[in-house]
C-alpha cells in the first residue's frame, strides 16, 4: 500500500524530481504492476503522443483542395489578330488552363488544350509543317489534336471554336468554349 | 534472439565511435541541491527552440514574404490550410515561452554565479542566444504584415535612429530603405529564416558543447549541500525528467494554441492612422515604457530619447561581459543586489506597460515553483543539522 501512496504522492514526486532517487525506488519496490503492462501503457502513450503530433503535421503539408473557378468560354480576340496571321497560333488563357488556338484556314480556327499529354509542356503550332509540336520531347500532334509521333500517349483535348460576326465590316470575334 | 534496437546499435558501433560517447554519457552527473530544478531550464529553452524550427519550416510552405501577399498567405494558413491555425499558434506561443524560459535561465545562472571561471564563454554564448532570440521575435513580429506589426516595427526601427552618429544609417539598414515597406518585409524575412538561424546554430553548438564539457556548475554557497546528496546520473535520470518536462511543455503549448490562437488583425496600411495601442512584444515592453516616460528635449546635442537607448545598449554589453566584470570567486553580494534591482525594474516596467499585475504574478509564480522544487532539500538539510 505504501508504494501506491509513493506513486501518487506529490511530495514524493517532487522529491524524486529534485534528487534523483528514482532508481532507488525502482530497486526496493516489488512489482505491483507487471513490467509488461507498464511497458505497454508507456508504449501506447508514446505512440499516441507521436500520432497526435504527426497527424496535424501531415495534414498541414498536404495542400488544401481549392476548387478553381469553372470557365465555360473565353473570347480570344478577332480573326485578323496579327499574331494569328503571322505565326498561325496563339496561346489563350482558359481559366487557369493554357489553350492553343490555331489558324488552319481563313475561316478554319481550331483550339486544343496546349498542355502536352506527355509531361505537361506547352505545345506550339508549326505553320510550315502544319502540325502541333512539343519541343520538350519531340511530341507531334496532327491538326485534329491526335498524337501521331513521339512520346505523347493521348490526343490533345479539343475545344469548340465559334466565330461571331461583328457589326458592319468589323472582323469576326473568336470564342472558345468547352466542347 | 537479439532485438532489433540492439542489432541497430551493434551495427552503428562498428561504424561510429559510439563507445567513448556512451562512456561520457554514463559518467555525466548533475549536482543535486535545492536549486537542481534550474538545470532543466536550458534544456526547456532548447526544446522550445526546436519546436520553433519545425513549425517555422512548416509555415514556410505557405507563407509568401511580399507586402501584397504576406497578410493573405497568413490568412490562408489560419483559415484554409488543415491545422494551419495550430501550427501558427504553436509557433507564436512557443516563441513566447522560449524567450520566457531563456530569461529565467539567464536569471538563475546569474544569481547562482554559474558564469564564473571556467564558464565565461558559456555565459557569453548564452547571452548572445538571448539577444538572438529577441531579434527572432522582432523580425518575426512583422511577417504577418498586419497593422499592429507594421506600426510596432515603425516605432521599433525608428528607435535605432536616436543613436548618435550611426543612427540614420542604422534605421536605413534595418528598414532596407527610408520607410517600412515591402523591402523591410523581405529583409526581415531573410533575417528571420536564414541569417539569424545560421548565426544561432553556430552559437548554440558552441554553447551546448561547452555545457557538456564543463558540466553543471554548483553555486559556491551550496557546495556543502551538494556534497551531502548523491549527484544525479545524467542518463537516464536527468534526461528522463527533461523529457517529462518537454511533454508537459508540449501539452501547455497545445492548450494555449487551442484556447488563444494567434490573432491576425487587419492588413497593414501605411496610409492609415496609427493604431491606438501600439505595443511591442512583451519582452521589449520594459524598454518601450522607459522610452515613453522620457521627456522630449536635447542635452549637449543628444536627444533625451537617446539616453535610455544608449543605456540599454550598454546594459546588454555589460550583461555579455559579466564574467569579466565580476571577478569575485565567492558569491558577490553587489552583483546579486544589482541583478535584483534590474530584475525588479524589468518586471515592474513590463507590468506598468500593460497596466496589469500579470507580469508580477508570473514572476512570483516562477520564484515559487523554483523554491517548491527545492523544498525537500531544504527540509532534509534542516533535519540533518
Amino acid at each position: 500500500m505504501a508504494h501506491w501512496r509513493g506513486l501518487f504522492c506529490c511530495r514524493a514526486l517532487i522529491r524524486n524530481l529534485g534528487e534523483g532517487k528514482g532508481e532507488e525506488v525502482e530497486e526496493t519496490a516489488p512489482n505491483l504492476i507487471p513490467r509488461r503492462v507498464i511497458n505497454w501503457l508507456l508504449g501506447t502513450s508514446l505512440a499516441g503522443l507521436g500520432g497526435s503530433i504527426l497527424y496535424p503535421v501531415l495534414r498541414f503539408i498536404s495542400p488544401p483542395d481549392i476548387p478553381e473557378p469553372a470557365t465555360a468560354e473565353v473570347e480570344a480576340g478577332f480573326t485578323n489578330d496579327p499574331e494569328l496571321l503571322e505565326r498561325g497560333f496563339k496561346i489563350v488563357r482558359f481559366g487557369a488552363e493554357p489553350v492553343i488556338l490555331i489558324r488552319v484556314g481563313d475561316t478554319d480556327f481550331r483550339a486544343f488544350s496546349a498542355t502536352c499529354t506527355h509531361l505537361d509542356c506547352i505545345v506550339e503550332f508549326q505553320k510550315e509543317d502544319q502540325r502541333l509540336w512539343c519541343n520538350c520531347h519531340n511530341g507531334e500532334y496532327n491538326l485534329v489534336g491526335a498524337n501521331v509521333s513521339g512520346p505523347p500517349p493521348r490526343p490533345l483535348r479539343a475545344y469548340a471554336v465559334n466565330l461571331i460576326q461583328g457589326q458592319n465590316d468589323q472582323p469576326q470575334a473568336i470564342v472558345i468554349s468547352k466542347s | 534472439m537479439t532485438k532489433l534496437p540492439q542489432k541497430l546499435i551493434e551495427w552503428l558501433e562498428v561504424r561510429l565511435p559510439l563507445e567513448p560517447l556512451r562512456r561520457a554519457v554514463e559518467h555525466k552527473t548533475v549536482p543535486t541541491h535545492r536549486y537542481t530544478v534550474c538545470y532543466y531550464l536550458g534544456g526547456m529553452t532548447l526544446f522550445l527552440f526546436l519546436i520553433q524550427v519545425v513549425t517555422g519550416i512548416l509555415l514556410m510552405l505557405y507563407y509568401r514574404p511580399s507586402a501584397s501577399e504576406a497578410f493573405e498567405s497568413v490568412e490562408f494558413i489560419m483559415t484554409t490550410v488543415p491545422f494551419g491555425w495550430l501550427i501558427r499558434s504553436i509557433h507564436s506561443w512557443s516563441a513566447h515561452l522560449m524567450i520566457f524560459f531563456a530569461f529565467v535561465h539567464l536569471a538563475t545562472v546569474y544569481f547562482m554565479g554559474a558564469y564564473r571561471k571556467p564558464r565565461e564563454v558559456t555565459w557569453m554564448t548564452g547571452s548572445m542566444l538571448l539577444f538572438l532570440a529577441m531579434a527572432f521575435g522582432f523580425s518575426g513580429y512583422l511577417l504577418p504584415w498586419n497593422q499592429l506589426a507594421y506600426f510596432a516595427t515603425n516605432v521599433g526601427t525608428d528607435i535605432a535612429g536616436a543613436v548618435p552618429v550611426i543612427g540614420e544609417y542604422a534605421v536605413r539598414f534595418l528598414r532596407g530603405g527610408e520607410r517600412v515597406g515591402g523591402g523591410t518585409l523581405s529583409r526581415f524575412y531573410g533575417w528571420h529564416v536564414a541569417i539569424l538561424p545560421a548565426i544561432t546554430t553556430g552559437v548554440l553548438v558552441i554553447h551546448l558543447i561547452l555545457v557538456q564539457i564543463l558540466g553543471m556548475s554548483t553555486p559556491p554557497s551550496l557546495e556543502q549541500e551538494a556534497r551531502k546528496h548523491r549527484p544525479m546520473k545524467f542518463f537516464p535520470n536527468f534526461l528522463l525528467r527533461d523529457l517529462f518536462g518537454w511533454v508537459l511543455a508540449l501539452a501547455l503549448l497545445a492548450t494555449l494554441a487551442a484556447i488563444f490562437p494567434g490573432e491576425l488583425g487587419e492588413k497593414a496600411d501605411p496610409f492609415a492612422p496609427a493604431f491606438k495601442d501600439i505595443k511591442p512584444e512583451w519582452y521589449f515592453m520594459f524598454m518601450f515604457e522607459t522610452l515613453k516616460v522620457m521627456p522630449g528635449g536635447e542635452f549637449l546635442g543628444i536627444e533625451y530619447e537617446a539616453i535610455p537607448i544608449l543605456l540599454f545598449g550598454l546594459g546588454g554589453l555589460i550583461l555579455l561581459f559579466v564574467p569579466f566584470v565580476d571577478r569575485n570567486t565567492s558569491a558577490g553580494t553587489g552583483f546579486t543586489v544589482a541583478g535584483l534591482v534590474i530584475t525588479t525594474y524589468v518586471v515592474g516596467m513590463t507590468a506598468w506597460g500593460y497596466r496589469s499585475f500579470l507580469p508580477i504574478l508570473i514572476a512570483i509564480a516562477t520564484l515559487l515553483v523554483i523554491f517548491l522544487f527545492g523544498y525537500p532539500q531544504r527540509r532534509s538539510r534542516k533535519k540533518g543539522e
